[in-house]
């Protein structure tokens, strides 16, 4: 009972904001795995990388640069992994792929975010 | 403490023994339906350092845990200590005093400054020599022990404890034969 | 013949030390990780073996430090284990970084604890400084006055610990219980096994279909909730632990409270003690009785939770109690017992009994029965209005 409380409560974004009381939350500080996916962090961002797809090469280093794992990535139809664009509702604007794509390159730029 | 609480104090020296027998005899004790405590100074464990180990008898239920003060007996393994250690310390006139020596029980009184009747000599470590083989008098000095209280039944005591050495070297047989034989040496040859 | 309470019980001969593996491998739990200390050296030497000669299937983790033996059991623990340790001592105080983050994640360790002085100066003899320096570490605690209790308090504790969700030590005194041999009623393997039970963990790490993270960060949005419940579910604990011991007298006939009344009812002066030196001031109770002296003791058995209102109610018609520490706390006021029971009093808006505060067997120091009079002697005094009661803690046999 006071499990599936806790699971309701941490995984309904809407109500995520709600304080739990002592007999609402986990014995043990228990908390469901997977909750991240709940926090869209992308709301923190200041600064957006914004993608080129005609310039990027898919070197994948800005997928394996990306702290947040905002970079989306897919087969194409040679089942050649390609970038296919980032994850705004996770990416924070840290700009890390944006300074890691080669310089040559440019295929991602950060802009000033438009709120 | 109740009068039927016997209280036994062991000298020796770290390595000869005595908390072995102080822990062999309260099992061996229990076994014939008393309660019993067995517990050696505690310290750290050093060759020939003067160590002392414990026992409470008694009919009832032992609750008390602090050291034994006045000992009703004294069992020395180790004459030597009788220069070095107060081996009389807490033992009132009524209190024995079981000495591993040659000597008399006459010599050892005056020695100690104790009456003659609270003496008992018994020359274990020749006996231990010449049954386990080896200098090691806390065995005999069981049977002793077991002759000067006097109101313990030594057959009982002897079958107890070959029960107990018989797990314990069951790869040794002769190590249970010589400290059985010790023990009933001992028992025949202490004196007063 | 010495006769057991329980009927199919076996009267043996065994040191606190050698009856605590005894029932470690009675309990037979999943995990044992220790790191032997004197005067704990024993348990897990004895407990090893029984590990290497294949009479239990428990996993035996030899690690490196007390730090990593809490680490250890905790990880295990969490990962759905039955686990336990065993320590004394500077190794109590190694794993106490650990102490709170096994009580803080909820979970039902037991730990055999032996009572030893704290360096420096360095010392292997008993006092309770150590378990009683952790008493705010969230652990039930409870101590054992012989080897029979020790052995008892063993069995029940893992019990304890699963129900309340708390860890659990269960301490003896060291050498004084650790090393003396007494005569201890045990019972068969198969009964013990069936009175703890299997363990059940709600959730536990290794189930994989139904992962979830433990220990995450807290802030100050949810730390104190969390801290909130540790807190209730100590003192839900005594209901825990009366249960329990509740159906450990209906198994084996042993009678078991929060703590242990001694001639308590009518008396006029009484102490509190914990511990082994309980037995010893029982002579001194039955001795003062002989003489007409109407003198009780009171032993507390559970020391966390701490039993306050229940002792309140049998402390409150004694006119002076001592309470006896075998730790200071180095407050520069009162020891740790004396001011749960002098809080305790005080939290009640009862009339106070006038209590004192003794210290003793610092490092091993001799208590005796002598010394145990000598303090009945003064609360007789305070009685008849000869002596003032010390606003102080006194100290006995020291020289001051």
């Amino acid at each position: 009972m006071k499990k599936d409380m806790t699971k309701k409560l941490f995984c309904d974004e809407q109500i995520y904001d709600k304080k739990l009381t002592v007999s609402e939350l986990s014995v043990g500080g228990v908390i469901e795995a997977g909750t991240a996916v709940n926090f869209h962090t992308g709301s923190w961002r200041s600064q957006r990388p914004v993608w080129v797809k005609e310039r990027c090469i898919s070197c994948l280093v800005c997928w394996i640069s990306c702290p947040d794992s905002c970079i989306k990535i897919a087969p194409d139809e040679k089942k050649i992994t390609v970038v296919t664009g980032i994850d705004y509702d996770y990416c924070k604007g840290c700009g890390i792929c944006a300074k890691e794509c080669l310089s040559k390159i440019k295929a991602i730029n950060m802009e000033n975010e438009k709120k | 403490m109740s009068k039927k609480m016997i209280e036994i104090r062991w000298h020796g020296r770290g390595g000869q023994g005595a908390k072995t027998a102080a822990l062999l005899f309260a099992e061996t004790i229990l076994a014939t339906g008393k309660y019993i405590q067995a517990f050696p100074e505690y310290g750290p464990e050093r060759m020939g350092a003067p160590v002392q180990s414990f026992n409470r008898i008694s009919e009832e239920p032992i609750m008390i845990h602090c050291g034994v003060v006045n000992p009703d007996y004294v069992v020395i393994l180790d004459p030597s200590l009788m220069n070095s250690v107060s081996v009389t310390g807490g033992v009132n006139e009524n209190g024995k005093i079981i000495v591993n020596t040659s000597f008399t029980s006459s010599d050892i009184a005056k020695k100690l400054g104790i009456l003659v009747k609270q003496v008992h000599v018994v020359n274990a470590s020749q006996i231990a020599i010449e049954t386990i083989g080896r200098n090691i008098p806390n065995t005999p000095m069981l049977g002793a022990l077991v002759k000067v209280i006097g109101t313990l039944d030594i057959n009982e005591v002897l079958n107890n404890i070959k029960n107990k050495l018989t797990t314990k070297f069951r790869h040794k047989p002769d190590v249970i034969e010589g400290n059985i034989s010790s023990i009933k040496r001992a028992f025949e040859e202490v004196v007063s | 013949m010495i006769k057991t309470i329980y009927s199919n019980g076996k009267i043996i001969a065994k040191t606190g030390n050698e009856i605590v593996a005894e029932a470690m491998r009675q309990i037979e739990p999943d995990v044992v990780a220790a790191y032997p200390i004197t005067p704990a050296t024993e348990i897990v030497q004895i407990f090893s073996q029984f590990v290497a000669d294949g009479i239990v299937k428990s996993e035996y983790v030899a690690v490196e430090s007390e730090h990593s033996a809490m680490s250890a059991t905790i990880a295990a623990s969490a990962a759905g284990a039955r686990s336990m340790t065993a320590t004394s001592s500077q190794g109590l105080s190694l794993m106490w970084e650990m102490l709170y983050i096994a009580s803080g994640l909820r979970l039902p360790v037991v730990m055999a604890e032996v009572n030893r002085a704290l360096s420096a100066p360095i010392n292997i003899h008993c006092d309770q400084s150590d378990t009683m320096g952790a008493r705010d570490a969230g652990w039930i605690q409870i101590y054992s006055e012989n080897s029979q209790e020790a052995y008892d308090n063993m069995i029940q504790a893992v019990k304890i610990a699963e129900n309340a969700k708390l860890p659990v030590l269960v301490t003896m005194d060291g050498f004084i219980i650790s090393h003396c041999m007494e005569v201890v009623e045990v019972y068969p393997d198969f009964d013990v096994k069936r009175f703890i039970g299997e363990y059940k963990p709600d959730r536990y790490l290794l189930d994989v279909k139904n992962p979830y993270t433990l220990g995450a960060i807290d802030l100050h949005d949810y730390y104190f909730e969390h801290r909130y419940q540790i807190a209730e579910a100590m003192k839900n604990a005594r209901d825990t632990i009366l249960n329990v011991a509740n159906d450990f007298e209906k198994k084996f006939g042993r009678k078991y409270d929060l703590y242990e009344k001694y001639m308590l009812d009518d008396a006029e002066i009484a102490i509190v003690i914990i511990g082994s030196a309980a037995g010893t001031s029982k002579i001194a109770v039955k001795r003062l009785r002989e003489k007409g002296i109407k003198a009780g003791l009171l032993k507390i058995r559970v020391y966390r939770p701490f039993p306050s209102e229940q002792i309140v109610m049998d402390l409150k018609h004694i006119k002076v109690v001592a309470v006896l520490d075998r730790a200071d706390s180095c407050s520069g006021a009162f020891s740790p017992i004396y001011s749960d029971i002098a809080a305790s009093l005080c939290s009640t808006g009862i009339i106070c009994p006038k209590i004192v505060n003794y210290v003793y067997g610092l490092g091993g120091r001799e208590i005796d029965v002598e010394h145990i009079l000598s303090i009945y002697e003064k609360l007789k005094k305070i009685v008849l209005g000869i002596e003032k009661p010390s606003n102080k803690v006194e100290y006995i046999n020291v020289r001051i």
